[in-house]
């Protein structure tokens, strides 16, 4: 058994007996469990140090099912906390031990494909990738590609507004989500956004996207599609300074190109993933940068010819271009493998999501290997640098309760850190129950007072996905308390903004 | 902590009048350049109750670093300005917005929402004024200032707050400062012109989307069907391979996309309740027996009629969009599309929560939207 952060609650059975009483008169016994070892699988979701067995698991089939769902979890006043595909990174899906988990995977079908339109209207259970699938025959598909794409969901994607290694030029779920619907946790219905391109009134629809299930429970989302581009080519550029590369980033950008995908990893990371993949990084560099231009062949000859030009001068000392399909999906291996690498060479690993200002980048991943040496933790460094999205991977031994401590303590220095230099400690994984305390810190009292009478403008009875996202006053009171050593802030010198 | 910026001299006067404002429950209209006095509900303005705000003298560029792709500017800011200072860097504003006139502001082009001829462009660099936000510093409706999303491209730390501020007229705060994405200028451009009906017009469109020709903008109006394409040179000359039709020289189609984009066009030039109806882009012909301007592929369709508003309406909702009634209102018209009962109810709650007095805007949007 792992030691666990957080979580851990009992559970009240005569209340869980009500409840699936309740529940059992409506939905068949299959899709109502209870007993420990049918929920265990529910326990946590990708972010594994928080563990808690829910109350029950609900497993709605369909729409009228959800619905019905959160009428009895309403006139019971039980808490209700959605879940896709549970490969979220935060903890946005650990189960509440009085609550119900409502699964929505098996609402998982294409309900409408519009080629000429270029939208598909789906169930949240719907999987990232499967929707690509389902376009692929008009020669069409879904781009946000978050790394988990073959089993995360579109209801999760929603959720967590995730991105990919093509976000850059492609946007987020935020900019590839034309409407959702679904249900207030009251169970009343309701819509946001259109398939035309605005609606009349707020754009309530930028709030649920990224709200991590605390406003609505979405049912049913409508996505845009975009043609597949007929040819992709990716350039691996090495250089000898991690600063190099990233000055080189920052050059591209200047130079006015917007690359489909523009990763970096350091050596640390290149030599993690290389002996599983084989991709040929060059394990001598300090740094690779991957950077991939997509189109039609003439445009990507182009765009591939600048962006070469651009590393070259700006130190580059090796480029390789993909020749082909196959080498250039061996470029990508081993960056969409950084994360199972990690566990390969490591009992675990604890991946950061902090988003900086690109030009922060040296300073920032200076400060990172400070810190492997005062936490006695390796953390190699892979990087969406394109949009300065960084996923430091924590190396540690979750059987060891003092590896686990310094682990814990190790990434709440990051994500302070990526604060302190102006960026955010979430850029696509989300704040889940794992960044609640940092929002205490990235966030004042009075807009944090906004965030939750948003909240209740949607939930007044603070019964959907609670503790998740959003922090109480109370909380960060607490936080502040134990955090603010001598009334001093963490990098008092840094400006904030 | 983040700092406060009440200590901001040129901010405290706006923090003062919300407050004595807030204190005596005493209505205030946002009002910057005033050049989109004309769109939402004229009608509401009750000049002898409400007070005039007006952000201009929060004015100036805060941060702006190329290689970021992002600005951070206070609202007071000429929108004219901040135009002139990223095209100098080879940038742009990926929403093309409309001035309306030589005062338009940064702040008020956010607030008001409306996008250019860019906005159903293809590619990363065309998209609304939503999908550029990152950030915002806001007023509420209590005196405090409020800070927002941040200056990086990927953020989900709290609510997605900046982009409702973008189309939000004013009704939930004042906006201080935005940060906003920025995209590249093209490498190259070309606009071609082909004469076609509708529906062909559509049937084209629809299709060149689906090949990823380069479009960056469309008008259809009066048979006659106008492409501008954007990007790099192979990108372009595809485009103009397929599309085919008669080029513009370059002074023409900045003439004419600045035309289209500003409402200078003839079609403009009438006295009729204009509609701006937003549907899907493949929806049918609205078949109002008016004259059309279509925008954004077909989405953004412009009718002038004399109809009754629910009949323009009951068409744009047939037609899954919704119809705003953008200029010659012809009195007592509400602007824009009813939200059923929920969404009003929704809605007034979100706004409480940033405007809890009502006093920002109120019924600019919704008549019944002050709580």
């Amino acid at each position: 058994m792992q030691p666990v952060l957080e979580g851990g609650g009992a559970i009240d059975l005569p209340l869980q007996q009500r409840v699936v009483a309740a529940l059992r008169a409506y939905l068949p016994a299959d899709a109502v469990l209870f007993e420990a070892e049918q929920t265990r699988p529910y326990e946590c979701d990708g972010l594994t140090l928080y563990r808690q067995l829910p109350m029950i698991v609900a497993l709605p089939a369909t729409e009228a099912d959800v619905r019905e769902i959160l009428r009895i979890a309403s006139a019971l006043g039980v808490p209700v906390v959605p879940r896709g595909a549970g490969t979220g990174l935060s903890g946005g899906a650990l189960p509440h031990a009085a609550g119900i988990l409502l699964s929505l995977a098996k609402l998982n079908r294409v309900l409408a494909l519009d080629p000429e339109a270029r939208t598909a209207r789906v169930e949240p259970g719907v999987r990232n990738l499967a929707i690509s699938q389902a376009a692929e025959p008009f020669g069409l598909y879904y781009a946000p590609d978050p790394s988990s794409q073959v089993a995360c969901t579109i209801g999760g994607n929603v959720a967590e507004n995730s991105g990919g290694v093509h976000c850059l030029k492609y946007g987020l779920t935020v900019n590839n989500v034309l409407a959702v619907r679904g249900y207030t946790v009251l169970g009343e219905p309701v819509e946001f956004g259109s398939a035309a391109l605005d609606g009349p009134g707020l754009d309530l629809l930028s709030l649920i996207v990224g709200s991590e299930g605390t406003l609505i429970v979405v049912t049913e989302v409508l996505v845009r599609l975009v043609p597949k581009p007929a040819l992709a080519r990716c350039i691996m550029a090495s250089f000898a300074a991690v600063d190099a590369a990233g000055d080189a980033v920052a050059a591209v950008i200047a130079a006015g190109i917007i690359p489909a995908g523009l990763e970096m990893m350091d050596q640390a990371a290149t030599r993690m993933v290389e002996p599983f993949v084989k991709a040929g990084y060059d394990l001598e560099a300090a740094a690779i940068l991957l950077c991939e231009s997509d189109g039609t062949v003439d445009e990507v000859a182009e765009e591939i010819e600048r962006m070469s030009a651009v590393l070259r001068a700006h130190g580059a000392t090796r480029l390789a271009v993909s020749a082909n399909e196959a080498e250039r999906l061996r470029f990508w291996a081993g960056r969409k493998n950084a994360f199972p690498a990690a566990g390969r060479v490591s009992p675990d690993y604890y991946c950061m999501d902090g988003t900086i200002p690109r030009h922060q980048l040296g300073r920032v991943l200076s400060a990172i290997r400070d810190m492997e040496l005062k936490y006695n933790l390796r953390c190699p460094n892979v990087f969406h640098a394109g949009d300065g999205n960084l996923h430091p991977l924590i190396l540690f031994d979750a059987n060891d309760a003092d590896s686990v401590a310094r682990a814990d303590a190790f990434g709440v220095e990051i994500l302070e850190l990526s604060i302190a230099v102006g960026g955010t400690v979430t850029g696509e994984h989300g704040v889940g129950v794992e960044k609640i305390n940092q929002l205490c810190l990235q966030f004042d009292e009075v807009t944090r007072a906004a965030f939750i009478n948003i909240r209740l403008a949607f939930d007044p009875t603070q019964r959907l996905n609670p503790g998740k996202a959003i922090p109480t006053l109370h909380r960060c009171a607490e936080y502040g308390r134990a955090h603010v050593h001598h009334g001093a802030v963490a990098f008092p010198e840094l400006e904030r903004f | 902590m983040p700092t406060t910026p009440q200590h901001l001299p040129e901010l405290a006067h706006l923090v003062d009048q919300v407050h004595t404002a807030a204190a005596k429950r005493q209505p205030l209209t946002i009002r910057a350049g005033g050049t989109k006095d004309f769109y939402g509900n004229t009608f509401h303005d009750n000049t002898a109750v409400a007070e005039r705000l007006d952000p201009r003298s929060y004015s100036g560029v805060i941060a702006y670093q190329p290689t970021e792709l992002v600005i951070t500017a206070r609202a007071g800011t000429p929108l004219r300005e901040i135009e002139t200072l990223i095209a100098a860097q080879g940038q742009m504003l990926g929403f093309e917005p409309p001035h309306f006139g030589v005062g338009a502001t940064f702040g008020g082009c956010i607030a008001a929402g409306l996008a250019g001829p860019r906005r159903a462009g293809m590619g990363p660099a065309a998209g609304a004024i939503r999908d550029f936000m990152l950030g915002a510093r806001v007023l509420n409706g209590t005196g405090q200032v409020q800070q927002f999303g941040g200056t990086v491209m990927k953020n989900v730390a709290g609510y997605d707050v900046s982009r409702l501020f973008a189309g939000s007229m004013g009704t939930l705060g004042v906006l201080l400062e935005a940060s906003v994405k920025l995209v590249p200028r093209p490498v190259t451009e070309d606009t071609r012109r082909l004469a076609c009906d509708e529906v062909h017009a559509r049937a084209l469109l629809s299709r060149w989307a689906r090949a990823s020709i380069a479009m960056s903008a469309s008008c259809w109006s009066e048979g006659k069907l106008v492409v501008r394409l954007s990007g790099a040179y192979a990108a372009v000359t595809h485009g103009i391979a397929v599309v085919g039709g008669e080029g513009l020289s370059r002074a023409e189609a900045t003439v004419f996309w600045s035309a289209v984009r500003e409402q200078t066009v003839d079609f403009f030039a009438q006295s009729l309740p204009l509609w701006r109806v937003s549907v899907p882009a493949t929806a049918d012909s609205l078949a109002l027996g008016a004259p059309e301007l279509h925008e954004w592929g077909g989405a953004l369709r412009w009718v002038a009629t004399p109809l009754p508003a629910a009949t323009v309406r009951a068409r744009a909702a047939a037609l899954g969009g919704h119809a705003t009634l953008f200029r010659n209102n012809p009195g007592g018209v509400a602007a824009f599309t009813p939200l059923s009962q929920t969404q009003q109810s929704l809605e007034s709650r979100v706004r409480a929560a940033f405007d809890p007095l009502g006093i920002f805007n109120a019924g600019r949007v919704h008549a019944n939207a002050a709580c």
